[in-house]
């Protein structure tokens, strides 16, 4: 309750979060509230530039920008999440499990993180993405995921180390308390903070592949998201016919979602980090 | 068999790290129990006495030698009863009365958790029963504590739970490591005096680690001098108070404050 106090006097938490929220309301209302067209609906020609009809023009299929904007936000935070709830997922698993058992396990699961750390995500993300027939948003938030947990899984095997080494942990023990029980009860609460923490990076980091794997091309089928619509309006040429409204937009929301969400993060860290809480 | 040592080590070693940073941390360290003694192991920061009481706990693998429980050594029990029944009879008392609860749970739970020790678990009725004995022992308010969260008590106060908790299995030993060094000096002494009444009461044996001769000579029957791994002294607490054989033991003794020498001889 008192972290719950701090966090609401904090104005980079604050501001981080309204402007989630807002994004959140646009995409999750917007399609309801804001239009009556559908995503996939012609409402006019090439490029038709922003007018009373449709308010960031249309696109290269003749589509409203401002309706696709809504359905691709939501697209986009969609496989943001999953990303971020599979990265997170298996990044605390291995980090703990690694940290927990130290000796030959931990050895054997932080060789295999820090290969996977060595190569490079994009051309996983790509490998996979090719090589998985059926891309749905679903399916493409999971690839993300998967090769996105080593960083986590690094960061919450060093915490657990040193947890492990904690006073409760000896008297756990002594307790009787078995392995399993010792992780999920005696370790990973001490960790929520953290772990949300990192939930909140994969989820931004996951928006951001999404972005780049669409606009390659790889992007989900029959789906808008953020990362297609800016792949249509690079194929299309919209930089060249001046068609801003085909890019600006989605580039836009790309930016305050993802710029959002960091500054919420960074709010907790002033929470959970005293020292850097700004004292008034 | 009643009159042999309820615990024993013998030629206990462990070095930390390996090659040119291996470091000798307990060195060679034998010492032994007897049934319902109070004795303490004394030595400085760093002297290897928490290492020592780790692996006595079984928390800690010694690189070299032995601990005995009545005379059956740990590996051997492990391998034929597990480390539970180990500890239902061996508990420990920690030095950080705020580091030892874990923070988001309630007395009560943490208390009930000692209960894991046994195969087949009494029944709840039962558990709650001895949790409010351990903690009437210790001299808490039980209707009062079993609610609580560790954030709402006092350091002495959760030192005290810590204390009941061990007894909530009731062990035959109790290893005590720096229990009071935590605490505010004025629950100190009622810390020691729980402790010590449970020699009387429960005909527990204890074993007191700590850096404090004093506090050492006040609590235990025999003593035993830990300097930089090794056990360089050993004897009645009398014997090694009036005379001191070796080096470090006179240099603890001169460093106890004058007041308190005064109070000790």
């Amino acid at each position: 309750m008192e972290l719950l106090r701090i966090l609401l006097r904090s104005n980079r938490f604050m501001a981080g979060f309204w402007i989630v929220t807002a994004v959140l309301a646009f995409a999750l209302l917007g399609p309801t509230l804001l239009t009556d067209v559908g995503p996939f609906q012609r409402v006019g020609g090439l490029f038709n530039p922003p007018s009373r009809d449709a308010l960031l023009g249309t696109d290269n299929f003749g589509r409203d920008v401002f309706t696709q904007l809504m359905y691709g936000t939501r697209t986009s935070l969609y496989i943001g999440l999953v990303a971020g709830f599979v990265a997170t997922f298996i990044g605390v698993t291995i980090g703990t499990l690694a940290g927990y058992a130290s000796g030959v396990i931990e050895e054997a699961l932080m060789g295999v993180t820090n290969v996977l750390i060595t190569i490079p995500p994009i051309v996983v993300l790509i490998l996979l993405s090719v090589a998985v027939d059926a891309r749905t948003a679903t399916t493409m938030g999971i690839i993300i995921g998967v090769t996105a947990w080593p960083w986590t899984a690094r960061a919450v095997r060093a915490q657990t180390s040193s947890l492990r080494t904690r006073e409760h942990v000896a008297i756990a023990r002594i307790s009787g308390v078995g392995s399993l029980e010792m992780m999920l009860v005696e370790i990973l609460p001490y960790m929520f903070s953290y772990i949300f923490m990192a939930f909140i990076l994969q989820l931004t980091g996951g928006i951001l592949a999404e972005a780049t794997l669409s606009m390659l091309g790889l992007g989900p089928f029959q789906t808008v998201s953020l990362g297609t619509l800016l792949h249509w309006s690079l194929l299309w040429e919209s930089v060249r016919v001046g068609a801003w409204w085909a890019f600006i937009p989605a580039t836009v929301f790309l930016s305050i979602t993802t710029f959002s969400l960091i500054l919420m993060n960074a709010g907790m860290d002033e929470i959970f980090n005293p020292t850097l809480r700004h004292t008034r | 068999m009643s009159d042999g040592p309820i615990l024993a080590v013998e030629g206990l070693t462990r070095v930390f790290g390996s090659g040119r940073h291996a470091n000798l941390a307990v060195d060679r360290v034998d010492l032994a129990i007897r049934p319902g003694e109070v004795v303490a192991l004394i030595g400085e920061s760093g002297s290897g006495k928490t290492t020592v009481a780790r692996m006595l706990l079984g928390l800690l693998p010694p690189t070299e030698g032995t601990v005995r429980y009545r005379g059956v050594d740990l590996d051997t029990l492990r391998r034929r009863e597990g480390m539970r029944s180990y500890w239902r009879n061996v508990q420990a008392v920690f030095q950080d009365p705020f580091g030892s609860l874990n923070a988001f749970y309630s007395v009560r739970r943490c208390m009930l958790n000692a209960f894991k020790l046994f195969p087949r678990r009494p029944p709840r009725a039962e558990r709650i029963a001895r949790v409010r004995e351990a903690l009437d022992i210790v001299g808490l308010d039980v209707d009062d504590m079993l609610t609580k969260h560790p954030h709402q008590l006092s350091g002495g106060q959760r030192q005290r739970v810590m204390i009941a908790r061990a007894l909530v299995v009731q062990p035959g030993v109790l290893i005590a490591d720096e229990p009071t060094s935590m605490i505010d000096a004025s629950s100190r002494a009622a810390i020691l005096n729980i402790l010590l009444d449970l020699r009387t009461r429960l005909g527990l044996t204890v074993m007191f680690i700590t850096h404090d001769i004093g506090m050492a000579y006040y609590t235990s029957d025999r003593l035993f001098i830990m300097h930089l791994g090794r056990i360089v002294e050993e004897g009645p607490a009398d014997d090694i108070i009036r005379d001191p054989q070796h080096e470090y033991t006179k240099r603890l003794l001169a460093d106890v404050p004058t007041l308190s020498r005064e109070w000790i001889l």
